[in-house]
């Protein structure tokens, strides 16, 4: 259906050429905008940019990190908590008040929705992250007959 | 290439084709997921919202592999002018759309629980549901060149362009928790590796290959059906000019 030659290129070929250019410019206009947004597209900050390029105090962001082990307390009043999320460079103390996510335990992920006052970051909000990992409650140091026992017991 | 360029032939094997990946299909995935909401242990910190992965990651991965299916047939059709490959794109996209908006809500479901919120606009959420947009786009757009095929319009070649520009949404939800800060974890399953135990990942994998079957299934029904359409189509214009 496309047999008849054009100065000695196949139609079919010139169109696999343009479309080949045209997908290239495509993808490394895409990426250029991705690279670009890089930053902007950032659901969270880490502790270490909060540490080298300090936002304004009262402005609404997010931090997101590890608990650090250890750190988690509960005030007197019961349902404000404090502790330090860390991201291996830098740290940075956590105030929250109010109910936490189930996912929410020392040493795992988590995003805070707040705002820096003084050297702290109050949170109004708590996100869990959750991680890549996917392992089943405590079958690693199990046997097949408790693993299947367990199974029985959570149905 | 063109061995298909005549639709009997493609017909004659679709015919066979289409109800043993549907059958098959269905079989594999609801077997999977039947065993992962029964069977499978809970994980050690979701819990019970675990068993949700059987559906939203094949989902997933449909939804992508959907617009991909979209965007190689575009290609065919634009470079090869191929008459199925504007058909196998359209019967594509419905499908595909189903499956995005289906991995949307299961995510939405399996957050509340896990995070604790609903939806966040971070870079993997907000790319996944562009995809959904893009495909309500292709969908309107291939119907409106389908009723434009009636004039002679080009309008095929324009959603055929549409379905390879929207492609490059692909690798950015694909890289969207590796490039940028998101609430969504990165990717489990890489090169070979996987940080999901052995427990949940036999049956994701069969799940995932159960809901691929079908989606084929599905897209040679719907091009069966296409194909009928335009031959019913062109019968009825040769009676009225008779």
């Amino acid at each position: 259906m496309s047999s008849s030659t054009s100065g000695g290129i196949k139609p079919k070929h010139q169109r696999l050429v343009l479309l080949v250019i045209a997908l290239v410019a495509l993808v490394g206009a895409g990426l250029l905008a991705a690279y670009a947004l890089s930053n902007q597209a950032s659901y969270f900050y880490v502790p270490s940019d909060l540490v080298k390029d300090r936002p304004e105090e009262g402005r609404a962001i997010r931090l997101g990190g590890m608990v650090e082990k250890g750190s988690l307390k509960t005030r007197a009043d019961g349902v404000t908590i404090d502790f330090v999320v860390g991201d291996g460079k830098a740290r940075v103390p956590v105030r929250y008040t109010g109910i936490t996510p189930d996912l929410f335990v020392e040493g795992s992920g988590v995003v805070a929705e707040g705002r820096m006052e003084g050297e702290t970051f109050v949170a109004d909000n708590l996100l869990a992250k959750h991680d890549e990992k996917y392992v089943p409650r405590q079958m690693g140091d199990m046997t097949a007959a408790q693993a299947k026992e367990v199974v029985a017991e959570t149905k | 290439m063109h061995g298909f360029a005549n639709p009997a032939r493609f017909l004659r094997l679709a015919r066979w084709m289409m109800p043993l990946l549907l059958v098959s299909g269905l079989l594999l995935s609801m077997g999977a997921v039947l065993y992962g909401v029964l069977v499978v242990p809970p994980d050690r910190l979701m819990g019970e919202t675990v068993r949700i992965l059987f559906i939203h990651v094949p989902a997933a991965w449909l939804g992508m592999a959907g617009w991909s299916t979209i965007a190689i047939a575009s290609l065919v059709e634009l470079v090869w002018r191929h008459p199925l490959a504007a058909i196998a794109g359209r019967a594509a996209a419905v499908p595909g759309a189903t499956f995005t908006a289906i991995c949307l809500a299961t995510g939405s479901i399996w957050a509340r629980p896990t995070w604790g919120t609903w939806w966040v606009w971070d870079g993997r959420l907000t790319s996944f549901l562009i995809l959904l947009f893009l495909y309500l786009g292709y969908i309107a757009l291939s119907g409106a060149a389908q009723r434009d095929m009636a004039g002679g319009g080009g309008g095929s070649r324009i959603t055929a362009i549409f379905g390879l520009v929207g492609a490059i949404n692909i690798p950015i939800i694909n890289r969207s928790v590796v490039w940028w800060n998101s609430l969504h974890q990165p990717p489990s399953i890489t090169m070979g590796r996987s940080s999901i135990d052995g427990t949940f990942l036999w049956p994701l994998l069969i799940a995932a290959i159960g809901f691929s079957l079908v989606f084929g299934g599905v897209v040679l029904a719907r091009m069966r059906t296409l194909l009928a359409d335009i031959q019913a189509e062109a019968r009825l214009r040769r009676k009225a000019m008779a």
